[in-house]
């Protein structure tokens, strides 16, 4: 998660505002905010999660992301965040829309199924992909939505979503050469800066 | 007989009277030329003055939040004891906690019981309706007279909730955290329509006398009876009844006798509420509580504009709600929320999994103290200047943060 956490901050302007979507124990609020003093709020659903924010001093709204962000204005963030979440939430296309009407930006990091390891358990012993990325089992996983960076983009330019940035990891979570030449292949972890014109 | 108590208990507490004698103005036009508050206090105040916290009660409570008097029992402390004492989560190892009871309230500070020095008789109806502004004033002077200039935290449960609330807006610079639990911006249609049903119990009961029982030596016990018993129905839940009495009936009731004796379980424990509020609670004061409820709407002041109310508020907040609160249901906390989100101030939400109803603010919920505790400890920590709010966190202080977080 680190690594994850270093290169988001990279990619924050100091002192902006950001909205973390599943921002679980507010590890990636608490870390921007010492590196890049943002101000904002983390979305979080779980009771537990909600516990560990409140105890580390980041603000956190318990909310559930399926329900839309219509809390918050139009333009309200400079970015909304999602970490790990996109390929678990049900409503993937409206989340998207909505990241990218209350921030100016958004930021998407989710686990690469194309990732070669997981095409080689499925092609050579009839698996179900399971990684350090995708650590479930199928009948156990929080993912209900699996995709591939080249899904991914496609979405993107069916939505019109410009990709302002990216970059994609390897297995070490590195932003190597290999994954650079070969994204959908060798990325393990796929990290996106959105915005629409 | 002394009595031990428990290693977490604040103990012994006396309350303390304080006299003011400045006219206090009131939003209803009129002013009290004089008054008295009753209030208590757990823990030390420190050296400088900023470790006090201030604890809001809600419709039927009053400022004996924790611990015991003097030859009660020790079974039955406070209303909040399980919140308040050493190691509990409003900690007073750490904190100064004061409570006090409200104007026209019944338990000490003056109300409609208490002597009018105009005519050295009963205020009964004609104490004036005060409304949370004024209490929230009449709090700030008792701040002044106890040496307190800026509360560490105002916290508060139900119209408690709503008095935090106001703190916030009313003295922006005279708390740094608030705590709004189980509470609503302002009432719906719905809850004032409970409470006109409540206040019609007690109006219509003969003995009421359009308020001036006193002088007759009555009190309209059957109206405040079923006032109270209908405002116990809205603490509850649904779920919450069906699992404490479902229809079981009471004991020695083993088959319907077709009529209408106390008969389910419901009616009985109903019942013994009620009768037990009269003997504890003055009709004037509840009639005058419940308009003090109806009354409240911050956004009234601001064109409506929730958040323009919190758009001068420098405090943190911490909100939170109960599933199964109905009476102010977790969509009532969101309102307050994204009112807050959208003024940009900071805020916390938790909505708390519990099936006690609006109740719940009261229960030891492990979740619910957990993380009422986790903020206390933060709030404590900036109190003792370990660490500085986050909002201005340098980053060696963020560090500590994150090491005290792991």
């Amino acid at each position: 998660m680190r690594p994850e956490l270093e290169l988001i901050s990279e990619w924050i302007r100091p002192g902006t505002r950001v909205l973390d979507l599943g921002c679980g124990d507010g590890a990636l609020l608490a870390y921007l905010h010492e590196r890049r003093q943002v101000s904002g709020y983390g979305l979080e659903i779980d009771s537990a999660n909600i516990v560990k924010c409140i105890r580390a001093g980041v603000n956190v709204i318990h909310a559930d992301l399926e329900a839309g962000l219509e809390d918050f204005g139009d333009s309200s963030f400079d970015y909304v965040i999602m970490t790990q979440t996109l390929q678990a939430v049900r409503h993937t296309e409206r989340l998207l829309d909505e990241m990218l009407r209350v921030g100016r930006q958004g930021i998407v990091t989710f686990p690469n199924f194309g990732f070669w390891r997981g095409r080689l358990q499925i092609a050579l012993q009839g698996l179900m992909p399971v990684g350090k990325a995708l650590p479930y089992q199928w009948y156990d996983t929080p993912n209900v939505h699996l995709f591939t960076i080249r899904d991914f983009e496609a979405l993107c330019r069916h939505k019109r979503i410009d990709i302002l940035q990216r970059m994609v990891l390897d297995h070490a979570h590195q932003p190597r050469l290999g994954p650079r030449l070969w994204p959908n292949l060798l990325g393990e972890i796929a990290l996106y800066r959105l915005g629409r014109a | 007989m002394p009595h031990h108590f428990p290693p977490d208990s604040v103990g012994l507490v006396t309350p303390q009277i304080l006299q003011f004698e400045e006219p206090l103005a009131l939003d209803c036009g009129r002013s009290l030329a004089e008054y008295e508050l009753v209030y208590e206090t757990y823990g030390t105040l420190n050296a400088d003055h900023s470790n006090a916290v201030l604890i809001c009660h809600a419709l039927s409570s009053d400022h004996h939040a924790a611990g015991c008097h003097e030859g009660t029992d020790p079974n039955k402390p406070g209303w909040w004891d399980n919140c308040i004492g050493p190691g509990k989560p409003f900690d007073t190892r750490e904190f100064f906690v004061v409570c006090c009871n409200n104007l026209g309230g019944c338990k000490g500070s003056t109300g409609p019981t208490s002597i009018n020095p105009e005519n050295r008789k009963p205020y009964g109806p004609d104490f004036p309706i005060v409304t949370v502004k004024d209490w929230v004033r009449s709090q700030a002077r008792l701040a002044d007279r106890l040496g307190i200039g800026q509360w560490a935290a105002v916290i508060g449960g139900s119209l408690g909730g709503m008095q935090a609330m106001q703190w916030a807006i009313s003295y922006p610079d005279r708390v740094r955290h608030v705590l709004v639990i189980a509470a609503a911006p302002r009432l719906s249609a719905q809850n004032i329509a409970f409470n006109e049903v409540a206040r019609q119990a007690i109006i219509s009961d003969p003995d009421f006398h359009h308020g001036h029982y006193y002088e007759f030596g009555v009190v309209p016990r059957r109206g405040l009876m079923i006032a109270r018993m209908l405002g116990h129905i809205t603490y509850l839940s649904d779920e919450g009844m069906r699992a404490k009495f479902g229809r079981e009936l009471r004991e020695g009731t083993p088959n319907f006798n077709f009529n209408f004796d106390t008969e389910f379980q419901v009616e009985s424990y109903l019942r013994h509420q009620g009768k037990a509020f009269v003997d504890r609670f003055d009709a004037n004061t509840y009639l005058l509580m419940t308009k003090t409820l109806d009354y409240f709407d911050p956004a009234a002041s601001f064109d409506q504009d929730l958040s323009a109310a919190f758009h001068r508020t420098q405090a943190r907040f911490l909100v939170i709600s109960f599933t199964s609160d109905w009476r102010f249901a977790p969509a009532r906390s969101r309102e307050i929320v994204r009112a807050l989100v959208r003024a940009g101030r900071e805020v916390s939400y938790s909505e708390i999994a519990s099936e006690s109803g609006h109740d719940a603010f009261l229960m030891p919920i492990p979740l619910y103290h957990e993380t009422l505790r986790g903020y206390l400890n933060r709030v404590a920590r900036e109190v003792d200047g370990r660490t500085s709010e986050p909002a201005h966190a340098t980053v060696p202080a963020a560090t500590e943060v994150n090491t005290h977080a792991a």
